[in-house]
């Protein structure tokens, strides 16, 4: 159960365990093949392929696979009711989660304080 | 700062844009698209087109990917997820900085970038956006399970999601502005035919409230002025879509709605500048006019660039 993106996606619960305590810095967005999740995905696309985050792990999950409970039941996601949930972790830590569509400018500014 | 010179700079790689870039590059101008989001614009938004001539069905992704790698395929680059930073097209030499940091240079523009969906500008509105404020049906209609919900607006598109709604939501709210709805009879009959929906009209959100996220919305009755307080799950917003102007105010003629006017061969006010697709005044707003809009836009440039 994985996203079509080009985006590196995550699997298992384990895989996300792991890409979360092995990375200083990721960004999940756990979504669907949706109007509001696609942007975001781009985006992250866009920013990995860049260079200029070399030092942040870019991921997505699919919302369905249930394994994506370790996203979606997350307390920092608790009132989120628009797809997709965009979470970023510091040192297997959440720092700031999102809900629905992202600008670029909007997940910029995020990583650029969050992931100095 | 980086500098680059092209040909043709089309903002906006939605429908309009993206067949601007297919023509104008066959056409061997150098052509460069660029916009501010993911390359498609609203056709991302639409999980199934059916009215596309000679594809009998597709998806709003699928069909932008086909067009973009089409454009691609001519020599147009495209850059998305960028801002335009600075816009001076008032000379001979346009010039477009996007991100702050890298200048482009043109001899003509197309501006294709379209609309956005229309927000209400409640108080409370950017906070629940994604905490109980969605402007898609499809995305996040699952959410509200047994749920009560409002949809906001009274045409085509706000009817016929709220009769979507009703198969996630116990009761769905349709606060409309006017006494009337602004949309075909056979969308009006099926809404009114549905028992898990009611209306709210002359109304309006003026506020949302909550904490984690979207408890309450304080309606505001037009007629009388009065205001009250409902207890809600989730909102739904279809109030129709604005064009994307801003960056060009006072800089090129547009109508009291903000679109951009132009003449038949989709010349704006400023010489060497071109508009294509639903950012311009016109009445019918789909894919194929925007398509169509972006054929004309594009010879009409390549003329313009060729002649200078
Ligand atoms: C939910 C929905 C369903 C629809 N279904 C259909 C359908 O089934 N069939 C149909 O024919 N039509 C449909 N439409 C209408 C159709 O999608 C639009 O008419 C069409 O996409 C308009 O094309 P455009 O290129 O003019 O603008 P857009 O598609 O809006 O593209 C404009 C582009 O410009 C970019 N942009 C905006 N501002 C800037 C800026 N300042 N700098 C750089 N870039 C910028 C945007 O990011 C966007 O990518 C639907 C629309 C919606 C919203």
């Amino acid at each position: 159960m994985l996203l079509q993106t080009n985006l590196k996606h995550i699997a298992t619960e384990d895989d996300f365990n792991k890409i979360i305590n092995e990375n200083e810095n990721v960004m999940i967005c756990c979504g669907r093949m949706g109007p509001m999740c696609l942007p975001v995905y781009d985006v992250m696309e866009e920013f990995e392929n860049s260079g200029d985050y070399n030092h942040v792990g870019f991921r997505d999950m699919l919302f369905d696979n249930p394994d994506a409970h370790v996203i979606r039941n997350l307390p920092e996601c608790s009132g989120f009711m628009g797809l997709p949930f965009t979470v970023y972790f510091k040192n297997g830590k959440v720092v700031k989660a999102t809900s629905s569509i992202q600008s670029a400018e909007q997940v910029k500014e995020i990583l650029d304080t969050e992931f100095k | 700062m980086e500098k680059y010179d092209f040909d043709l700079i089309i903002i906006g790689a939605g429908p309009a844009g993206l067949t601007a870039g297919i023509y104008a590059s066959r056409a061997k101008t150098s052509t460069l698209i660029l916009d501010i989001g993911i390359v498609g614009g609203q056709m991302v938004l639409t999980y199934e087109i059916a009215n596309y001539p000679g594809v009998e069905q597709t998806s709003g992704f699928m069909l932008s990917k086909t067009m973009k790698k089409q454009a691609i395929s001519f020599g147009c680059e495209i850059k998305s997820n960028v801002k335009i930073t600075h816009f001076d097209c008032s000379r001979k030499v346009k010039k477009i900085i996007v991100n702050d940091s890298i200048e482009y240079n043109a001899k003509a523009v197309i501006i294709a970038t379209g609309g956005r969906p229309r927000s209400l500008n409640a108080k409370g509105e950017e906070i629940f956006k994604g905490k109980g404020i969605s402007y898609c049906a499809t995305c996040d209609g699952d959410f509200y399970q047994n749920k009560e919900i409002i949809v906001v607006g009274g045409g085509n598109s706000a009817l016929e999601e709220a009769v979507s709604l009703t198969k996630y939501a116990s009761k769905v709210t349709v606060v409309h502005q006017f006494n009337y709805f602004q949309a075909f009879d056979f969308a009006i009959k099926e809404a009114k035919a549905n028992g898990k929906i009611e209306y709210i009209m002359e109304s309006t959100i003026v506020g949302f409230e909550g904490h984690e996220k979207l408890e309450n919305v304080i309606i505001k009755n037009l007629k009388t002025g009065k205001e009250h307080y409902m207890k809600i799950d989730g909102v739904f917003i279809f109030i129709g879509y604005e064009p994307n102007t801003e960056f060009l105010k006072g800089k090129i003629d547009l109508n009291e709605r903000n679109e951009i006017l132009t003449n038949d061969d989709l010349a704006t006010s400023l010489d060497g500048v071109f508009a294509a697709g639903d950012v311009r005044k016109k009445n019918i707003r789909q894919i194929t006019t925007s398509v169509a809009d972006g054929t004309i836009a594009a010879i009409n440039a390549v003329n313009y660039i060729q002649c200078k």
